[in-house]
C-alpha cells in the first residue's frame, strides 16, 4: 500500500493537570485520507489528546509539537483549529434543541454581514450539506424533534460547512442504534475520497475493526502502539490486549449456572406511550425468570426493552393498561417504585448520570439511598451502619475510591456503575433488572461487572440484562428474549444463541420460529 | 500553606466552604467591632441584633430546604404579613387567647403551605410562579383583612418577639438563665465532639488528632461563653431574647432533620437528581409538597414574631423578607440548581448580612448605601464560591459544564492509574 502523505503529526505531547500527568510523551501520526482510531480505557487520555489538538487546551498549557499540513501549529482556541479545518464533534452533542437544523448548522458561523444573517444563503447552502450527509429532513425541523442519529448527522453537516479536513469524532456511535451507526460509519468512510480524514474515539471495537485504517492505542497517558489494520490483521482481541496490557483469557468469567424454579412471571404486560395513547410500547409481553438465571433482553434501540423494565418497576414509564406479575406463585402489584423495591425488584437504569445517581452525593449516601429504612430507626439514619455497609460494598465490589466519603462525581464511569450496583444490591432484591450495565465503561471494569452479575445469580437471584451488545448477551446470559416493536418475539436458549439468530428475531415480528 | 488549610479544615469538620464562611463572618464582626469602637459586640447591640434578625434567619431555615429541593419561595414576606393580620384580628375582634392565636397562626401557615405545595408538587407549576402569585395574593389578603391599617396586639402575645429570658434564681448580677443556657450549649458541644470521635474510631476511620478536637471545642466553648456573658449583662430586664431561643431550637431541629433523617436525605435527593430519586423510591411529589408547606409554616411563625416585636400588625410587614432570606441562603453556599446547601451555612450567611446591616447602621451609613453594599456582598460571596469551585473541585457548575464539553476522559486523581485488575478466570 502506497504511503499517503502525513496530514497531522503530534510529537511528544505532555499535558499535566494539578497532581496528574494526563499525557506523557504521546505521539500520533495521521495520514491523509485515512480513518485513524484512538483506543484506550477510560482515563487513558484520549479525550485530553483531542482537546490539545483542537485547541481546547491552548498552546502553552502542554508541551510538544503539533505539525499539521507540514506547518507547526499553535492553536490558542477552538476557532484557531477550526480555521485550519480541524473540527471536533463531542460525544454529548452541542446542538440547541429549540433551534432548527439550519439554525444549528450555521450557529457561530452565520453567513451574512455586520451581524445580519443572510438566511437566503443559509437556506440554499443547507440543502447541499444535508444531501452530503444523507439526512432527509426538512431543514426547518427543530433539533429536539429528530433522533440522536440524525442529530449526529447535523453535527457532521455543521463540520462540513466549516470546511473540515480533519474530523474528530468522540464516541460517535455510543448513543446510536445499529442502522444509524452503519450509516454514520459509511459516511465517514466516504469522506476519505473527498479529502476528509477522521480521527475516531470509540469503545466499540468491532466498529473500529471495520472502518479504521490505523489504530493508535493509549494507556495511562502514553502511546502504546500504532497498528496498521490492513497490514497486521488486527482483530478485537488484539486491540484489547494493547489497551489492557495483556491478553484477556476470556471476556467473560467462567460460570456453571445453577438454575432453580421459575419465581417471577409476567403475563400479557401492556403499556401505553405516556403521550400518544394510541401507541403501545409493550404489547402483551409475557416472560419468566428462574432463580439463579441470567436472562437477556435483546432488541434494537426503541424496541421497548427499557420501557418494559421501567413500567414493571413501579409503573415508572408510560400508562399501564393491563397485565399480571406473579412472584413466588403470588400475584403482586407494584404501582410505585417503593412498592417494587419492597417486592424485591431492583432496576439499574441505562442512563447512569440522569437516572442512576445523584452526582452531588458521596459514595456512602448513594449506596444506601434506595433503602434508607434498612439503616434507620424512626426515620433517623444510623450513620455508623451507613458507613459500614458502604465500606463493605466498596471492598466486595472493588470500587476504586479512597474513602466512601468521596463524591461519586470523582469516580470513573466503571466505578460509578459499581456504586449503582451496590445501591441496588443493598436493597436485597430477588430480581435485578440491569439496563445496559456496561455502557460507556472500559474493558477491565466490564469484566468485573460481569463477575458481579454472575455472583448475584449464584446467590439465587434472578437477573435480567438488557443490552444492545449482542456478544455481551450471548456471553453472559442463560436465555435471551428478543424484543421487536414492543413485543417479545423469541425465547432463545444459550446454546442456540448466535448473532444471526438474535438479529433475525430482533428485526421481525414473526413469533417463535 | 496547604498544611494549615487542611488542619484548619479538620478543625471545623464541615467542608471548606462553610469554614470560609465562618471565617468571613468572624472577620466582618471583628472589623465592625474595631470600627465602631466596641459597639458591635456590646450587650445591648447583640441583643438587638438577635431580636431584629431572628425572623429573617427563621425564614432562611425554610428557604434553604426549598432551595435544596430545587425550588424558590417568593411569597414568605406576604405569607408572614397575612398570618400576622389574621392573628392580630383574631385576638382583637375574636378575643382569642394569645397562646391559641399562635396555634391559629401556625395553622394558617399549614393551610397556605398546602395551597402552594399543591400547585408546585401535584400540578407541576414552577414554584417561582406559584409563590410569585402567592406574594401578590397574600399581600393583598393582608391589606384586605386589615383595611390597610395597623392593628395592635395584646401585651401577652409580644413575648415571642419582644420577650427575654426572665430573671430567676439568686442575684448574681447576671441573667442566670442565659448563663445556664450557655453552659448547656458548652456541655452539648463537648458531648457531641466526644461522640463524633467515638463513631469515627468505631468505623475504623482516622479521627483527627486529639489536639484538634480539644482546640475546636475550646474555640466553640469560648465563643459561647463570651456570648452568654454578653447576653447576661444587658440592660435590666433584657437578656437573651425569646425569639433567639426559638431560632436556636429551630436551627438544631432542622439541622437534625436535614442531616440525619430519611426525610432530609430525600430533600437532597430530589434537588440533586429528581428522576434518580424517583427511581430509588423517593416520593418526589410528597417531598416537594412538604418542603413548600414547611416554608409557609416557618413564614407564619416569623410573621408572628415580627408582629409581637412591633406590638402591631401592619400592611407593610414582611416587605422584601424573601429577598433577605434568599440572599442568606446563597451567601451560605446553596446552589441555584438545587441539591446543595445546609441550614448552618444559611444561618451563617444570614448573620453575615445581619452584622453588615447592623454595623453600617451603627456607623450612621444611610439605608441607601447599606442596600448597595449588601447587594455587592451577595454578588461577591457567590462569585468567590463559583471561582473556588472552578479550581478543580467537583461542583455543580463543573458538572453542568462537563455536559457541554463532553469529556469522560478528564483525568481525575481519584481514578487509579493502573489498568483494572482482572481476576484470574
Amino acid at each position: 500500500m502506497a504511503e499517503a502523505p502525513v496530514l497531522l503529526e503530534m510529537r511528544s505531547i505532555t499535558k499535566e493537570f494539578p497532581g496528574v500527568k494526563a499525557l506523557e510523551d504521546v505521539s500520533l501520526v495521521v495520514h491523509a485520507d485515512e480513518i485513524h482510531a484512538i483506543c484506550g480505557e477510560n482515563g487513558a487520555g484520549k479525550s485530553t489528546l483531542m482537546k490539545v489538538l483542537s485547541g481546547v487546551y491552548p498552546y502553552g498549557t502542554y508541551s510538544g509539537d503539533i505539525v499539521y499540513e507540514g506547518a507547526t501549529c499553535r492553536f490558542g482556541d477552538i476557532r484557531a483549529s477550526e480555521a485550519k479545518g480541524i473540527v471536533i464533534i463531542h460525544q454529548e452533542l452541542a446542538l440547541i434543541p429549540e433551534l432548527s437544523i439550519t439554525e444549528n448548522i450555521f450557529l457561530g458561523n452565520e453567513p451574512g454581514r455586520g451581524g445580519v444573517i443572510d438566511w437566503k444563503q443559509a437556506n440554499r447552502r443547507v440543502v447541499g450539506l444535508l444531501e452530503q450527509v444523507g439526512l432527509h429532513e426538512d431543514p426547518d425541523t427543530q433539533i429536539k424533534n429528530i433522533g440522536v442519529g440524525k442529530q449526529q448527522l447535523v453535527e457532521i453537516a455543521k463540520a462540513i460547512n466549516k470546511k473540515v479536513k480533519l474530523l474528530i469524532l468522540d464516541e460517535p456511535t455510543a448513543a446510536l442504534n445499529e442502522s444509524d451507526s452503519m450509516h454514520l460509519l459509511d459516511l465517514i468512510r466516504g469522506f476519505k475520497s473527498q479529502g476528509i480524514s477522521s480521527i475516531m474515539i470509540s469503545h466499540k471495537l468491532n466498529e473500529i475493526e471495520q472502518v479504521a485504517d490505523s489504530i493508535t492505542i493509549l494507556r495511562d497517558g502514553r502511546t502504546i502502539e500504532t497498528l496498521d489494520v490492513k497490514a497486521n490483521g488486527v482483530n478485537e482481541d488484539r486491540i484489547i490486549k494493547g489497551m489492557v496490557g495483556r491478553d484477556l483469557g476470556s471476556r467473560f468469567p467462567e460460570r456453571t449456572p445453577e438454575i432453580g424454579e421459575v419465581f417471577f412471571e409476567v403475563k400479557d404486560w401492556t403499556v401505553q406511550h405516556p403521550i400518544t395513547s394510541e401507541r403501545l410500547v409493550c404489547k402483551g409481553s409475557s416472560f419468566e425468570v428462574r432463580r439463579g438465571e441470567i436472562v437477556g433482553f435483546a432488541g434494537l434501540m426503541g424496541a421497548g426493552r427499557t420501557e418494559l423494565a421501567m413500567s414493571l418497576f413501579g409503573h415508572s414509564y408510560g400508562v399501564f393498561v393491563s397485565g399480571h406479575v406473579r412472584k413466588d406463585g403470588h400475584e403482586i402489584k407494584m404501582r410505585s417504585v417503593s412498592e417494587a423495591i419492597d417486592h424485591g425488584l431492583a432496576y439499574v437504569s441505562e442512563d447512569r448520570k440522569a437516572l442512576g445517581l445523584n452526582l452531588l452525593d458521596d459514595v456512602k449516601r448513594s449506596t444506601v439511598s434506595a433503602k434508607l429504612t434498612k439503616i434507620s430507626k424512626r426515620s433517623v439514619v444510623n450513620e455508623t451502619l451507613e458507613h459500614k455497609f458502604a465500606d463493605e460494598y466498596r471492598t466486595s465490589l472493588r470500587i476504586k475510591t479512597p474513602t466512601v466519603d468521596d463524591g461519586v462525581s470523582t469516580l470513573s464511569g466503571g466505578n460509578q456503575q459499581k456504586v449503582v450496583l451496590a445501591k441496588w444490591m443493598f436493597t436485597d432484591p430477588d430480581l435485578l433488572i440491569l439496563d445496559e450495565p456496561t455502557r460507556g465503561i472500559d474493558v477491565g471494569a466490564k469484566y468485573e461487572i460481569y463477575g458481579i452479575i454472575q455472583r448475584l445469580a449464584e446467590q439465587g437471584k434472578g437477573v435480567i440484562v438488557i443490552s444492545s451488545e449482542l456478544p455481551e448477551l450471548i456471553g453472559l446470559c442463560d436465555r435471551i428474549y428478543t424484543v421487536f416493536e414492543g413485543a417479545i418475539t423469541n425465547d432463545i436458549a444459550k446454546a442456540d444463541a448466535d448473532p444471526e439468530t438474535l438479529m433475525k428475531s430482533m428485526t421481525s415480528a414473526k413469533k417463535k420460529s | 500553606m496547604s498544611g494549615i488549610k487542611s488542619s484548619s479544615r479538620s478543625m471545623f469538620g464541615a467542608n471548606a466552604r462553610q469554614f470560609g464562611m465562618i471565617l468571613s463572618l468572624a472577620a466582618i464582626i471583628l472589623f465592625f467591632e474595631i470600627w465602631t469602637d466596641g459597639l458591635t459586640l456590646n450587650s445591648g447591640n447583640l441583643i438587638a441584633l438577635v431580636s431584629q434578625y431572628s425572623y429573617i434567619l427563621i425564614l432562611a431555615i425554610g428557604m434553604v430546604m426549598v432551595i435544596i429541593a430545587g425550588h424558590i419561595d417568593l411569597s414568605v414576606g406576604s405569607v408572614a404579613a397575612f398570618t400576622g393580620i389574621v392573628v392580630a384580628k383574631a385576638m382583637a375582634n375574636g378575643h382569642l387567647a394569645w397562646p391559641l392565636a399562635i396555634v391559629l397562626g401556625l395553622l394558617i401557615g399549614v393551610l397556605v403551605g398546602a395551597w402552594q405545595g399543591f400547585w408546585v408538587a401535584y400540578v407541576g407549576v414552577p414554584a417561582f410562579i406559584v409563590t410569585l402569585a402567592g406574594m401578590m395574593l397574600f399581600r393583598g389578603a393582608n391589606q384586605f383583612i386589615g383595611d390597610s391599617d395597623t392593628l395592635p396586639v395584646p401585651h401577652g402575645f409580644t413575648v415571642i418577639g419582644a420577650g427575654y429570658l426572665p430573671e430567676k434564681g439568686p442575684d448574681t448580677g447576671y441573667n442566670n438563665l442565659t448563663l445556664l443556657l450557655g453552659l448547656v450549649m458548652v456541655v452539648a458541644v463537648v458531648w457531641r465532639e466526644i461522640r463524633a470521635r467515638r463513631t469515627r474510631i468505631e468505623l475504623g476511620a482516622v479521627a483527627s488528632p486529639v489536639i484538634v478536637s480539644v482546640l475546636r471545642v475550646a474555640v466553640l466553648a469560648a465563643v459561647i461563653i463570651f456570648a452568654a456573658f454578653r447576653f447576661a449583662t444587658g440592660r435590666v430586664g433584657t437578656s437573651f431574647p425569646v425569639s433567639g431561643i426559638i431560632l436556636v431550637a429551630l436551627v438544631l431541629l432542622y439541622s437534625f432533620i436535614t442531616q440525619k433523617t430519611v426525610y432530609g436525605r430525600h430533600i437532597y435527593a430530589v434537588g440533586g437528581n429528581g428522576h434518580a430519586a424517583e427511581l430509588s423510591g423517593v416520593k418526589r411529589q410528597r417531598i416537594n409538597f412538604l418542603v413548600m408547606m414547611n416554608m409557609s409554616v416557618l413564614a407564619a411563625l416569623a410573621g408572628m414574631i415580627y408582629v409581637a416585636r412591633a406590638a402591631a400588625s401592619g400592611p407593610q410587614d414582611g416587605l422584601n423578607w424573601e429577598l433577605d432570606a434568599i440572599a442568606a441562603v446563597f451567601i451560605g453556599g446553596a446552589a441555584v440548581a438545587g441539591g446543595v446547601g445546609t441550614v448552618m451555612g444559611s444561618i451563617v450567611g444570614g448573620l453575615v448580612m445581619a452584622v453588615l446591616n447592623n454595623g453600617l447602621q451603627l456607623q450612621g451609613v444611610g439605608s441607601d448605601r447599606v442596600q448597595m453594599i449588601k447587594g455587592l456582598v451577595l454578588l461577591l460571596a457567590v462569585a468567590v464560591d463559583v471561582w473556588n469551585k472552578r479550581q478543580g473541585k467537583p461542583s455543580l457548575t463543573a458538572l453542568m459544564m462537563r455536559q457541554f464539553r463532553g469529556d469522560p476522559d478528564t483525568p481525575k486523581p481519584a481514578a487509579s492509574p493502573e489498568p483494572a485488575k482482572v481476576p484470574a478466570a
